[in-house]
């Protein structure tokens, strides 16, 4: 058995394409993802029982079934319903659903964690519901569960490569083609598995930095919440 | 040729939930004991062992399953090594399964206060005694909720598997699809199916975290 | 003319009634301690006036508003009210600074350079204008305390709640916070200090109030103190002062 990877990096150009959106797929979905499901989570938090109950079944139902399956649902039910959405379309808004269900379960848990004191406390000084939510809980709930937040986007990007299924063009389905092209699969998905890896690792020092914005009194003292 | 759902159909997809479990306990048992070594290593005395840990760790968990599935599957044929589906999937859901279980093992290690390590050592236990006797029982406790959380996992990710044509639940819709076109509904159904294998999975977890929980509170509370 | 009254309030927890008819009032300017046993309900009947939590029946007025209203703009009732807990409940991801102009910026609309002004002014008034820039976990105990005065204060309330404001402290805190309140009272702002400090009490409040077994018990004024009528205000100073 001889390894050969000329064929593979000769196309680099249909890996890069991939790449491109792979990355673009994870960060669109990260920041829809975030939003979304934080809404979720002040949804299920709240005192409104019609608000709770449908943001808890959206959660469970996601959270119990397999993505693979999610994203044929959204596909085939968007074009029985007569939308025809590009597969880029479709997988966008099917990484965003996934997501955001399992980011409403942890920012639920951020949101728990923060002291029932601090809620009063910004309640006595005036502050509406919403501003407690914004100015108060947000930022101490985030940094809190933020490990698990970062795990979370990560899993979200390797979880885009299902997404080759419905003909997404990104890495994983640029993979197939290669592979389909030189028979050297073994090689190609060596190279594909290397950049999902760096990719991975890129976003955790992306993440990285984002705290160090994000959170100025953990750099400055370096003590956790 | 369209034809509507049937009982036969039904029975299809129940066997391919069939082996969806069959594919789960596999991946849980080969992962489990991959998860282990993952965990050992990760918490060993020897440096290049802590390091080899965690750059395989590193490795799995940067990767997409997919491209794992790929490479085991495609891959080693081209290799010269043949394999079936059953085998691929197996081997790269143990992969997987390991890397994700070693690392929440690891933690669940850790956990264990150091002074219980020490408090064994001074009892003249040997490091495996001091493992065994002492700290697994502990850790095992922690570990539970967590492990039982990831099994939900495991179940959904073996619908991975269908992509290189192993038949277990998702692949058993597709081929329902193929054959009567309905594919909204079907996968309706499919969905469904998983729902009731995972859902009383994470109910379950759900409630031994809360018990934990509750159980830590009261052992603090004794302790202060 | 009363800022504060309550009338024959009543409050119950799941089966324990904790208030069980508490009247009192407060004339504006005033300083009220209120004394009683743990488990007295003087913590309630603080967190009722600020409509933390709801009543049963009654009537509480405070500043015009009729907090047990359920029409009531709880936005104003908090502008005209200010409290302080025991565990100073600063928020620990903002500075002390924005710690104080946080409610002044987002509930009042003020100006950023002119909320930095009122914060500067009131940490000059608790003496801890060199901590604005700091995080509270920076801070010890008795400065946290006195920053959370300083937030409630930016808000320029009409009548101050404290809740056993000093009871975490150690006794050198103690006297920290407490001369600051003291200040504050000379003032002429209206207050109502639960505290179990006998002998501060005494020196700065106008009217005592005794709560014991979810009653007011014994009122007046400082005197009562010194010379309780009932036996049970004795017992519970008795207790107080060793
Ligand atoms: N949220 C609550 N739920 C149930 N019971 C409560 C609640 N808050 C207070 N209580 C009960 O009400 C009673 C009065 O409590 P409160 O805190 O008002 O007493 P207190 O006079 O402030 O005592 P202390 O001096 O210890 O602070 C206590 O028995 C307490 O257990
Ligand atoms: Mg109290």
């Amino acid at each position: 058995m001889i390894l050969d990877f000329t064929a593979i990096l000769a196309r680099w150009q249909m890996l890069l394409d991939g790449l491109t959106l792979t990355i673009q797929l994870a960060l669109v979905t990260t920041i829809t993802g975030f939003i979304i499901g934080t809404l979720c989570a002040v949804a299920r938090r709240s005192h409104v029982v019609i608000a709770a109950r449908a943001a808890t079944i959206y959660v469970e139902s996601i959270r119990n079934t397999p993505f693979l399956v999610q994203i044929f649902i959204v596909y085939f039910g968007l074009s029985s319903l007569g939308f025809s959405f590009s597969p880029v379309a479709v997988a966008i808004i099917a990484l965003t659903i996934n997501v955001s269900a399992y980011t409403a379960e942890i920012m639920r848990a951020g949101f728990d964690s923060i002291h029932p004191g601090q809620w009063e406390a910004g309640e006595c000084l005036g502050l509406s519901r919403v501003q407690n939510y914004w100015h108060v809980a947000l930022r101490p709930a985030i940094e809190r569960v933020y490990s698990s937040l970062t795990s979370q986007f990560i899993l979200l990007m390797l979880a885009s490569s299902m997404t080759s299924q419905i003909s997404a063009e990104e890495l994983t389905a640029a993979a197939n083609f290669i592979q389909s092209e030189t028979y050297r699969p073994f090689e190609t998905y060596i190279i594909v598995a290397l950049i999902y890896l760096a990719i991975s690792l890129l976003m955790r020092l992306v993440f990285w930095g984002i705290a160090l914005l994000a959170f100025p009194r953990r750099r400055r003292l370096g003590t956790n919440l | 040729m369209t034809t509507a759902i049937n009982p036969g159909h039904l029975q299809f997809l129940l066997t391919g939930a069939f082996w969806t479990l069959i594919l789960s306990l596999m991946a849980f048992l080969g992962g489990g004991a991959g998860g282990f070594l993952v965990a050992l290593g990760r918490t060993s005395p020897f440096r290049l062992l802590r390091i080899l840990a965690a750059v395989y760790v590193q490795i799995v968990q940067g990767t997409p399953l997919l491209i794992i599935l790929f490479l085991i599957y495609f891959g080693l044929p081209s290799l010269g090594f043949s394999i079936s589906p059953l085998l691929a999937a197996g081997v790269s859901l143990t992969i997987y399964v390991s890397a994700y279980l070693g690392e929440i093992w690891r933690g669940c290690l850790e956990s264990v206060p150091k002074a219980q390590w020490e408090a064994a050592e001074c009892l003249a236990l040997s490091r495996t005694q001091r493992l065994f006797k002492v700290i697994l029982p502990q850790a095992i406790r922690i570990a539970t909720p967590p492990t039982v959380g990831f099994s939900v996992q495991i179940i959904k990710n073996t619908s991975l598997t269908s992509v290189v044509g192993f038949v277990e639940l998702t692949r058993a819709g597709q081929l329902i699809n193929n054959s009567i076109f309905e594919p909204f509904l079907i996968y309706i159904i499919v969905a469904s199916i998983y729902f009731c294998l995972c859902f009383p999975v994470s109910a379950f977890s759900q409630r031994l975290e809360r018990s934990g929980a509750a159980r830590l509170r009261a052992l603090k509370a004794v302790s202060a | 003319m009363s800022i504060v009254m309550l009338k024959d309030v009543k409050k119950s927890f799941d089966k324990l009634q904790v208030l069980k008819g508490v009247s009192f009032s407060v004339a504006p300017g005033e300083v009220m301690a209120l004394i009683g046993a743990s488990g007295s309900g003087k913590s309630t009947a603080l967190r009722c006036i600020d409509r933390l939590e709801l009543i049963d029946s009654g009537e509480i007025v405070v500043c015009g508003h009729r907090v047990n209203d359920p029409q009531l703009d709880l936005r104003k009732l908090r502008l005209d009210v200010g409290i302080v807990f025991q565990s100073y409940n600063l928020f620990p991801h903002l500075t002390i600074e924005e710690n104080i102009t946080l409610a002044p910026r987002s509930v009042k609309k003020i100006s950023r350079a002119q909320a930095r002004e009122i914060a500067l002014a009131s940490l000059a008034k608790v003496g801890l204008s060199e901590k604005a820039q700091n995080y509270p976990e920076q801070l010890s105990g008795g400065q946290q305390q006195r920053a959370a005065i300083a937030r409630s204060l930016a808000m320029e309330p009409k009548v101050m709640l404290f809740d056993e404001v000093t009871s975490a402290l150690d006794p050198k805190l103690t006297g920290e916070v407490l001369k600051v309140i003291e200040a504050l009272a000379a003032s002429g702002i209206t207050m109502i200090m639960v505290t179990h400090e006998m002998n501060f009490a005494r020196r700065i409040a106008d009217k005592v109030i005794f709560m014991h077994q979810g009653y007011v018990h014994e009122s007046g004024s400082t005197d009562i103190l010194t010379s309780p009528r009932t036996s049970e205000l004795r017992e519970f100073i008795g207790d107080e002062l060793h």
